[in-house]
């Protein structure tokens, strides 16, 4: 292992986490935005131009609050729920391959921290490691409606992992990898993987909507019935964690989403592209699309959010239980047999 | 290098287990649990068992101990509401731990260093080629065992859906 390696991962690894951290922040203040604009509001408008520095200010806002810890609360869990929270919504990242390798002064730098060939199940694994943050915060807090809410989290993600997994299941059989870099390369151009697994696509969607706690399964957060939710005792940063936590989380999972179904960083034209920039600027080029994808999920997230109501808890456990994960399981079976003639002729 | 990772994560995981056993919150043991699993998929890793590593911490860390989390959770159990335990319970408890450290002792006596275990073929933990063992060699009991599962499964479903007139 040599330091070059360990410098270029290390860079990498800052830059990802500054884009996560700096898209997190926009996305509180987009979601603001198109809130207002769905229902008819100028939101956000103050703070510099069309109230860009609304996020900064919001930080500077959440630096500032008092820091209060119950009395009756478990000290050090209560501190180590939002930081849970945080570090599993972050790690998500390390295996996403966010572009072609690159050119960069003579030498080649592949645009993905770590390349290990069970990439789709770490990615599973840290999804399903990121209700703890949750559960913990909820339970050290003392409170009723925290541990409630903490309950209700446990619960749902439990259930919606396995239609998750079970979507993805129907993915695997079709790209015989479980590694993120060959899934993504396998959709060169215009053959995504969208195209051929559009139910597979939909269960894993809503299964995410579910996994990110957005609406409209936010139930852990329902506040017409628990106050605040797992957070109700949190102020200052440790608030802020738990919701910047949810903003990565959409991000995170809208960058799967893109990479496993609608093509990861490739687009239609890239060879031309390719043929006519060089090894430096059309990978960067296809990141920037790739990233446009990401944005463009993460508006559907909130369009969502801002659409459709709140479930009902009964009717959260009916969809996944006896709605999505039949699907799946028929996605599964169709997918096989689909696979199984294709091969015999 | 590692053999010292080695060594530096089993000492985690003794520790940690040990942790299980005497916190006095059942929550806390479980969250020593749950750390002493991931001690035991960083082992996995360091064996090369990339795949059992990751369903390691998919299924027990992410899963079976979230349940366990969640049960203890809704009990929430505390000091003052468990019941206190008879003095013929703690002697028994004594009983049967003294017969658990002779027999550890006993085993632990016969015990002699072993030469490491050298795998012919050290990729075998990977997704690739654990697939290719389990559904050739061994599909028959690899098939079996995933029909025991499902029973299990439904049996507990059904165990769990009261009846229609009584709900």
């Amino acid at each position: 292992m040599d330091s070059a390696f360990v410098i270029e991962k290390f860079i990498l690894v800052a830059v990802i986490f500054g884009i996560s951290l700096v898209i997190a922040m926009y996305s509180t203040y987009a979601e603001r935005k198109v809130a207002a604009y769905l229902q008819d509001r100028l939101g956000p408008d103050r703070a510099g131009p069309f109230g860009i520095l609304q996020p900064l200010a919001d930080g500077i806002k959440m630096f500032m609050k008092e820091e209060i810890i119950p009395t009756s609360s478990n000290r050090f869990l209560f501190i180590a729920g939002p930081g849970l929270a945080l570090l599993c919504a972050c790690i998500g990242t390390a295996v996403i391959p966010w572009g072609s390798p690159v050119l960069i002064a003579g030498k080649t730098i592949p645009l993905q921290v770590s390349d290990i060939n069970v990439g789709v199940l770490y990615i599973f694994g840290v999804v399903s490691l990121g209700v703890y943050g949750v559960m913990i915060g909820g339970w050290a807090s003392n409170n009723k409606y925290s541990l409630l809410s903490a309950i209700r989290a446990a619960s749902q993600n439990i259930s919606y992992e396995i239609a998750m997994g079970l979507s993805i299941i129907a993915l695997l059989l079709m790209t015989n990898t479980l590694s993120l870099k060959e899934i993504v390369g396998q959709q060169h151009g215009l053959n995504w993987n969208v195209w051929y697994q559009p139910l597979g696509f939909l269960i894993f969607m809503v299964c995410s909507f579910a996994e990110t706690n957005r609406a409209p399964f936010d139930l852990p957060e329902c506040e017409t019935e628990l106050i605040g939710g797992y957070h109700t005792e949190y102020s200052s940063m440790k608030l802020g964690f738990y919701l910047f936590a949810e903003y990565i989380n959409m991000f995170v999972s809208s960058a799967v989403m893109a990479a496993l179904y609608w093509g990861g960083y490739n687009y239609p034209g890239m060879d031309y592209v390719a043929a006519h920039l060089g090894p430096t600027w059309a990978p960067l080029i296809g990141t920037a699309v790739f990233f446009g994808k990401i944005v463009m999920f993460i508006f559907f997230f909130m369009w969502v959010r801002w659409t459709i109501p709140r479930f009902r808890y009964d009717q959260l456990m009916n969809l996944g239980w006896k709605g999505l994960i039949p699907l799946a399981i028929a996605n599964i079976i169709i997918t096989g047999v689909v696979i199984a003639i294709i091969e015999k002729f | 290098m590692s053999t010292q990772v080695f060594y530096f994560v089993a000492t985690l995981s003794i520790i940690f287990s040990l942790l299980v056993i005497f916190a006095k919150n059942p929550i806390h043991s479980v969250l020593y649990l749950i750390l002493t699993f991931f001690t035991f998929t960083v082992h996995y890793v360091l064996l090369n068992a990339q795949f059992l590593a990751v369903v390691n911490f998919i299924v027990y860390m992410g899963a079976i101990m979230v349940l366990f989390l969640f049960v203890l959770m809704l009990l929430n159990l505390n000091n003052e509401t468990e019941p206190s335990k008879s003095p013929l319970i703690k002697i028994v408890g004594v009983i049967a731990g003294g017969c658990l450290v002779v027999t550890l002792i006993g085993s632990l006596k016969s015990a002699s260093i072993t030469s490491p275990l050298i795998l012919k073929n050290p990729g075998l933990g990977l997704v690739e080629n654990l697939g290719k063992e389990l559904f050739g060699p061994f599909l028959l009991p690899f098939e079996l065992s995933s029909l025991l599962l499902l029973a299990a499964m439904v049996g507990a479903v059904l165990l769990s859906k009261r009846d229609e007139v009584e709900a």
